[in-house]
């Protein structure tokens, strides 16, 4: 943190939930008394492409972009898309990232290659890496839609507000307009909120 | 009902930009709105929608929308126009005269530029049009702005009698911030259309004395910008460069210059020069930062203001902090070097079509087609240039395909002589503008095959509805154009309008090979609904027999992203050749289940694992 602003960079595939986990932390922050703004570029995310949502807050936010270097957590729900965003976090960065594997159209036709180890790779660059598989959380937890739910308890506590907080935004929001879906989602938040302490050094990816 | 909508004054949201122009308009009491869509400004007639006081259509294109809400201002009511930029090119004949004669209730036209070309075939700077119709520009560099420079633009509008132009980017449009409510609805009557014809009639001899009217506001708009409170300069210490600046670009520049001096111009056209001038006097270098043509710089130049801008900053794109730090560094003797970072390698992840995505078997059958020059169009069709089809040679603009690959037939040139002319188009971009170039074709005796992907979706976009789509713009069942019948109606002979399962496979490349022979324009309506919208339903997953794939790489050649590579094997055949085979798997998550990988699959590998409890298929549209 600089400035005493927060810069969360959150990554990951069209269709996998980051814009609404950065919805989810903009408007904590904001119910937390903070100048938010919330940007992405994603004109054909829904498509299979790569998705990226800026989240800033503190005293007074200008420009809604984090720059190259600047972000102070990075959050990854797919293990190369993190990687690709390696250069946007701060070198005393935290990353946060679901070990998932999503190898597009180009990669499976040969044209490319996956990385071997991102996890690997994001470790080998000195920031503090956090990876665990949150999609077998969330099978263990019987609901495939809960990965959101378990990063955003994974970050919880690399935060300038407390994860009571953040946990109280997402349950609140489901009782609201899922009420049947909120009990499973704080277990989750918990599930996530605990993987998330889990250092990573010499982490091997799951393939 | 949504809780912005219900929101009292004074409270607090989170918006997106074009959030906040939705609820501008409501508060303004904006009566009638149209826009046709386009990333990066969709969601404000989306949103618009939600409120039930304002009459919200999705028109056919942006000059349609831009004359219905013509039409609702000269009867008196607040009317708004939303586009992309390059849908002001598509509207522009409506308002370069309409604001000659005029407007009466508020008229405010919001457009917004895709600045780095997100989701857009060009970059173009609208601030062009306001110089071009003498129409003036707001521009708000946050969604708090857009939300207060909207209601504003519609009192400037009716104040003056002139169309308002609020000039949105995508980082205003889709960024989310907070925006404090400071009131609710004003009802405005409507006191509806004074015949007047010496100013509606738009003959030469009634708008020849508007033109000095026009001009006189010109002038009087020069005047307000120089006091208006939307043009402010920030005060600060370092007054070795002072900017001018507008929109995000504000944003940036105090981001990147927190104790630079600032000229921030909401009101941007017509600048304010004195104001300017004066400014200028006070920092030892003027830096304009705009984006995205040279155009305040060029203009304040020419006011005789020793200015810099584009002599340091990039022409196009957007100017953020990471591009503004070492380009104006340098002018403040402070070499900044980008910071050295290991880029990590990772392959790119282009937009791919979706699993049972309708557009797959056209693309299929025209991957396998030789002979074929395949003009193309705007919308998610316009994947198929990419892997791994590659059977798509061009896109332009909205509706262009038609007319171009017309022209391309009329203008064969010598490796043309045996190919055929294939136009691609969707059912809403050929409502938009392509009927037109169909009509043109067949008045002029042209030979194109043409393919209407009829998806009963605006895709690209996110699924909203059209004429085509049964539905209007708050999902309630309008009458639903028949393509058939229409481009019958335009010339078209019964014989050469083929209506095709585009699942089925073998069928379609049958028929583009059949039409494509023919000697007169055909076209072939396909007819299955976008695979995102509720429109479409999911089957149970198919999976591949291992032992049974015979790794062929047919179903690979779909493109669908359901089909992965499992493994590839080279044998050596009984030629002696070697040969690479390549082993299918779907992805069950992926998979929807509409068996168009199936028809690829010779040796039956691809199944169901579980025998569907129901026997059908998706049906088609009628």
């Amino acid at each position: 943190m600089r400035d005493g602003i927060t810069n969360i960079l959150v990554v990951g595939i069209g269709g996998q939930g980051v814009m609404t986990a950065a919805e989810i932390l903009a408007r904590t922050a904001l119910c937390q008394g903070y100048d938010v703004k919330k940007t992405e570029v994603a004109g054909m995310a829904q498509r299979g492409g790569v998705v990226s949502s800026h989240v800033r807050f503190g005293s007074k936010v200008y420009s809604p972009q984090i720059d190259a270097g600047e972000a102070d957590l990075l959050i990854g729900f797919e293990a190369a898309e993190a990687l690709r965003w390696l250069p946007h976090l701060r070198p005393t960065g935290v990353a946060m990232v679901n070990t998932l594997r999503l190898p597009p159209p180009v990669v499976s036709a040969g044209l490319y290659d996956y990385p071997a180890d991102p996890i690997g790779d994001l470790a080998a660059s000195g920031v503090e890496v956090h990876a665990f598989d949150a999609g077998a959380i969330a099978e263990e937890l019987g609901n495939s839609k809960l990965v959101n739910t378990i990063m955003l308890g994974a970050i919880s506590d690399y935060l300038p507000f407390s994860a009571e907080v953040l946990k109280a935004s997402i349950v609140e929001g489901f009782r609201a307009y899922k009420p049947k879906l909120a009990d499973i989602n704080a277990q989750a938040f918990d599930a996530g909120r605990e993987a998330g302490h889990a250092k990573t050094t010499t982490h091997r990816s799951a393939t | 009902m949504n809780a912005v909508v219900q929101a009292k004054a004074e409270s607090r949201h989170l918006l997106s930009g074009n959030e906040a122009v939705a609820r501008a308009a409501w508060e303004a009491g904006v009566r009638v709105a149209a826009a046709y869509p386009g990333t990066p400004a969709t969601e404000i007639l989306e949103n618009i929608a939600l409120y039930p006081d304002i009459y919200s259509e999705w028109s056919v294109n942006e000059k349609v929308a831009v004359e219905v809400a013509i039409g609702a201002s000269l009867a008196g009511s607040r009317a708004l126009a939303a586009m992309k930029h390059v849908g002001m090119n598509v509207a522009s004949d409506a308002f370069m005269t309409q604001s000659l004669a005029g407007v009466v209730g508020g008229l405010v036209i919001v457009v917004a530029d895709d600045v780095g070309l997100s989701s857009s075939q060009n970059e173009q700077d609208s601030r062009y049009w306001g110089r071009f119709g003498h129409m003036p520009i707001l521009e708000p560099a946050d969604s708090q702005e857009a939300y207060e420079m909207v209601k504003r633009a519609f009192d400037l509008s009716e104040e003056y009698e002139v169309p308002v132009i609020v000039r949105m980017t995508t980082r205003v449009c889709h960024v989310k911030a907070m925006v404090e409510f400071d009131g609710e609805r004003t009802e405005r009557r409507a006191a509806g259309f004074q015949k007047n014809p010496q100013r509606w009639v738009m003959t030469p001899a009634n708008a020849k004395p508007r033109l000095p009217l026009m001009h006189e506001r010109d002038r009087k708009f020069r005047e307000l910008s120089e006091t208006i409170d939307l043009n402010i300069a920030f005060p600060g210490g370092d007054r070795r460069i002072g900017f001018v600046t507008a929109g995000p670009a504000f944003m940036h520049v105090r981001e990147t210059f927190p104790n630079a001096p600032v000229l921030k111009l909401g009101f941007s056209c017509p600048p304010p020069l004195d104001k300017i001038r004066a400014f200028a006097g006070q920092v030892d270098t003027l830096v304009v930062v705009e984006e995205t043509e040279l155009l305040l710089e060029t203009e304040i130049r020419a006011a005789g203001i020793a200015v810099r801008g584009k002599d340091v900053l990039p022409r196009f794109g957007e100017l953020a902090p990471s591009v503004l730090r070492p380009a104006i560094k340098p002018l403040l003797g402070e070499p900044w070097e980008v910071p050295k970072r290991a880029q990590a390698s990772v392959f790119p992840r282009p937009p791919t079509m979706c699993a049972s995505c309708p557009h797959l078997g056209p693309y299929f059958a025209l991957s396998h087609i030789r002979n074929l020059n395949i003009i193309g169009d705007i919308g998610c069709y316009t994947l198929g240039a990419g892997h791994p089809w590659n059977a798509l040679d061009t896109c332009t603009c909205m509706g262009a395909s038609l007319s171009m690959a017309h022209g391309m037939d009329k203008g064969r040139g010598e490796s043309d002589e045996k190919k055929h002319i294939v136009a691609v188009i969707g059912d809403s971009t050929f409502l938009h503008m392509g009927m037109q170039g169909l009509l043109n074709m067949i008045y002029n005796r042209g030979n194109v095959t043409v393919l209407l992907l009829d998806n009963r979706s605006v895709g690209m976009t996110g699924g909203q509805e059209n004429p085509g789509t049964g539905e209007d713009l708050h999902g309630l069942p309008a009458p639903r154009v028949d393509f058939a019948k229409l481009v019958e109606g335009l010339g078209v002979r019964p014989e050469r309008i083929r209506m095709v399962d585009p699942y089925e496979l073998p069928t379609i490349v049958k028929l583009v090979r059949e039409e494509t022979k023919m000697e007169e324009p055909s076209v072939i309506i396909t007819n299955r609904p976008c695979s995102l919208t509720d429109r479409f339903e999911r089957l149970q997953p198919y999976a591949v027999i291992d032992d049974q794939c015979t790794g062929c790489g047919n179903c690979i050649d779909l493109g669908c992203p359901a089909i992965f590579v499992a493994r590839r094997e080279t044998v050596t055949a009984k030629s002696g050749k070697s040969k690479e085979l390549v082993f299918a798997r779907i992805d069950a998550n992926t998979c929807t289940g509409c068996h168009m990988c199936v028809e690829t699959c010779a040796p039956e590998a691809i199944v169901q694992p579980q025998p569907q409890n129901r026997v059908i298929r998706i049906q088609p549209h009628a």
